[in-house]
């Protein structure tokens, strides 16, 4: 029998690195689960010519395709959207654009302004020292000063305009329209033990530079160095509770399948907004038949996905390509709600690049715009360095329907049962982004842009996993309270995106954090009476 | 033996045949055509976690021809090239893909299009800052974020 540990965190992604980083200063025993393992940079696809090919294969976006180790398979065969994340000491900040909004004030009072959905129980005020905290720490790039954005102090300076967004600018500011550099966590500068971005331009897939901020190059240096005990390779199967309806500890596999306990007094979920769900469920008990924390039966309940609506085009101009990274502008022109729009809420646009050439090459065969035979060097030479693209990120509201379930059949490599999504888009979300591509077609034809091709929805496109655990002040009506605690099991606290009330219009990996060391602080503030 | 030179001689044959059709050389551009054997080298040498859709791809390729493509007249093997384009699904997908990434890091057609014949690090690239003043508009308009109660 293991000794137990004082909090016990299960997962070493972008959450769970922010929680264990904050309670450190406790000198608790904090031990975190990690199924992944330690990533190395030298391996990045980036290092080697076949940069392109890898994401494809073994750094694929979605674990069904990636299929690596360390990954667990999700049956998203009922959902318009596919499920992408990356499993590792970092988590899916490994493996991310990078891009740095945060959820506005008004996204926090979604029922009080425009009587849809719920508002959150806290609002954005109580998360602006954390938002300021997590930018140092992640270390962010942007220019503050955005009207239209919450403000924000990047320690670094914004990413060059670049050919992309030069074009971009100029066909925006010809239509009026509200646009800014968007602020990143692609380090512009050397910034605490980082170096400073050299435009390898294959961001997503990792930065072998360490120029984007991942949670393991930032957080876990200084939370393992804090004395927080990080194991990786453990894949936790449940959580087991006592006669008193306590978290007693956790089930896991190490990295040889072999089966432990860890006893532990307070347990911290961070495994997002689908594995937190599918972690709750996999714990039923006798006393907890329907899944742990679930007595409301909203486990797993109202998954916001984020449906992307992107339209892309060719300029005669060259892009940038793939030689920056992949974002750079952001516009929250539709942001906020116009019922005028024939539509409630709103969404966040970010603006793309370019491409690398065998990216280019693929995808447009896919679309048939490049063609096979004599005249495909032709087009080829039209297509590639002259890609613009426009992504809006709508806002999905929450909808008990769209949902996290245990798959009856699938499992993983462990033999534990894996998730299944059922989802679809609602028809608010599908005016969203249908008024958002005739936005988009107005820029980019502005800019010049011809052979206008469109995704709508990005079909691997769900990063951004929320609201399966939702946050609230009325146990029948959400999972946790306004400070993390599960309504049911009160030594037991998720931090990570499943904890959303509602989605916004952002990427939420910054508002994930802010939360997630709100989360902490809070559980510091009632250390003596924590399970009141 | 790698699993990729699992292909058949025939697939092989076939694969070469219908990566010319989708790549052909040309002189104008001075590249080489998909068929071109160091690029059907590292096709095969990389197929990988590929193999499995890129044989039934060719499975496919094969039953629609009903003999060697390369065998068949050239109004033939385009309406096969046609029918197996349009309506082969994740499989023709598959070997479209792995024809294309192959044939876009080949030197020669790097060199062609001008780009630099390395892997993006260390060097990395120049990324031009640009003319910030293009948001001044931006500034002097403003806007009022959305307050909330």
């Amino acid at each position: 029998m293991k000794d137990p540990v004082d909090v016990l965190i299960i997962g070493a992604g972008a959450s769970g690195a922010a929680v264990a980083w904050s309670l450190a200063e406790t000198k608790m025993h904090i031990l975190c689960l990690e199924q992944g393992g330690w990533m190395n940079p030298a391996e990045y696809p980036s290092t080697g010519r076949d940069w392109e090919a890898k994401f494809y294969g073994e750094w694929a976006t979605s674990p069904n395709i990636r299929g690596r180790p360390e990954d667990y398979p999700i049956n998203d065969d009922n959902s318009p959207i596919k499920v992408v994340n990356y499993n590792a000491v970092g988590g899916s900040t490994v493996m991310y654009t990078a891009h740095w909004p945060r959820l506005h004030p008004s996204d926090f009072k979604v029922k009080t302004l425009d009587g849809v959905a719920d508002d959150w129980p806290i609002d954005y005020d109580a998360l602006t020292p954390f938002f300021e905290e997590n930018d140092r720490i992640m270390g962010t790039s942007g220019l503050s000063g955005d009207p239209l954005s919450p403000l924000t102090h990047p320690p670094m300076p914004q990413q060059p305009l670049g050919l992309s967004g030069a074009i971009l600018g100029k066909a925006m500011n010809k239509l009026g329209w509200h646009w800014w550099p968007s602020d990143t966590t692609v380090a512009t500068t050397d910034y605490e033990g980082r170096a400073r971005c050299i435009n390898l331009g294959h961001c997503t897939p990792a930065c072998a530079q360490g120029a984007k901020s991942s949670t393991d190059i930032t957080y876990w240096p200084q939370a393992v160095r804090a004395g927080v005990e990080l194991r990786t390779h453990c894949r936790v199967r449940e959580i087991t509770t006592d006669e008193n309806g306590m978290a007693t500890g956790v089930v896991y596999y190490d990295k040889d399948g072999v089966e432990h306990f860890q006893p532990a007094h307070v347990v911290i979920i961070a495994c997002n907004g689908v594995g937190t769900p599918r972690l709750l469920l996999n714990s039923a008990s006798s006393r907890f038949p329907n899944g742990l924390a679930n007595s409301s039966g909203l486990v797993g309940k109202n998954l916001m996905f984020h449906p992307y609506a992107q339209i892309y085009g060719y300029v005669k101009e060259p892009t940038d390509s793939n030689r920056a990274p992949p974002t750079c502008l952001w516009s929250k022109e539709w942001y906020d709600t116009d019922l005028s729009r024939g539509f409630v809420r709103g969404y966040g646009v970010q603006f793309v690049r370019g491409a690398g050439p065998v990216f280019e090459a693929v995808v447009s065969e896919q679309k048939g715009i490049l063609p096979w035979g004599a005249d495909h060097h032709r087009v080829f030479r039209k297509l590639n360095g002259h890609r613009l693209g426009f992504s809006a990120i709508c806002e999905d509201l929450p909808e008990e329907h769209n949902c996290v379930t245990l798959d009856p059949v699938l499992k993983d490599s462990h033999g534990i049962p894996a998730p299944k999504i059922n989802y679809t888009i609602s028809e608010n979300s599908q005016k969203m982004m249908d008024h958002a591509l005739a936005r988009g077609r107005e820029v980019l034809e502005m800019a010049g842009a011809t052979d206008l091709c469109i995704n709508s929805p990005i079909p691997w496109g769900g990063w951004h996993l929320l609201g399966t655990a939702r946050m609230g002040t009325d146990p029948e009506r959400s999972v946790v309270n306004e400070w993390g605690r599960t309504h049911d099991v009160k030594n037991l606290f998720i931090v990570d995106g499943s904890i959303f009330v509602t989605s916004g219009g952002v990427n939420p990996t910054s508002t994930i954090q802010a939360l997630a060391l709100y989360i902490a602080d809070q559980m510091k503030q009632r250390l003596a009476n924590l399970f009141d | 033996m790698s699993e990729s030179y699992q292909l058949t001689r025939a697939q092989r044959d076939d694969l070469r045949t219908i990566a010319a059709m989708i790549v052909p050389a040309s002189d104008e551009y001075k590249v080489p055509s998909a068929d071109d054997p160091a690029i059907q080298a590292d096709m095969l040498a990389t197929l990988g976690r590929d193999t499995g859709l890129v044989v039934a791809a060719l499975d496919h390729l094969a039953r629609l021809a009903g003999q060697p493509l390369a065998e068949l007249a050239a109004a033939k093997r385009d309406a096969v090239a046609l029918e197996f384009r349009n309506n082969g699904g994740a499989a023709a997908a598959t070997l479209v893909r792995v024809v294309l990434q192959c044939y876009y890091r080949d030197d020669r057609v790097l060199r062609s299009l001008g780009l630099e014949l390395r892997a993006p690090f260390p060097a990395g690239y120049v990324l031009p800052d640009g003319d910030w003043s293009l948001l001044d508009p931006v500034k002097a308009k403003g806007g009022t974020l959305r307050r909330a109660p």
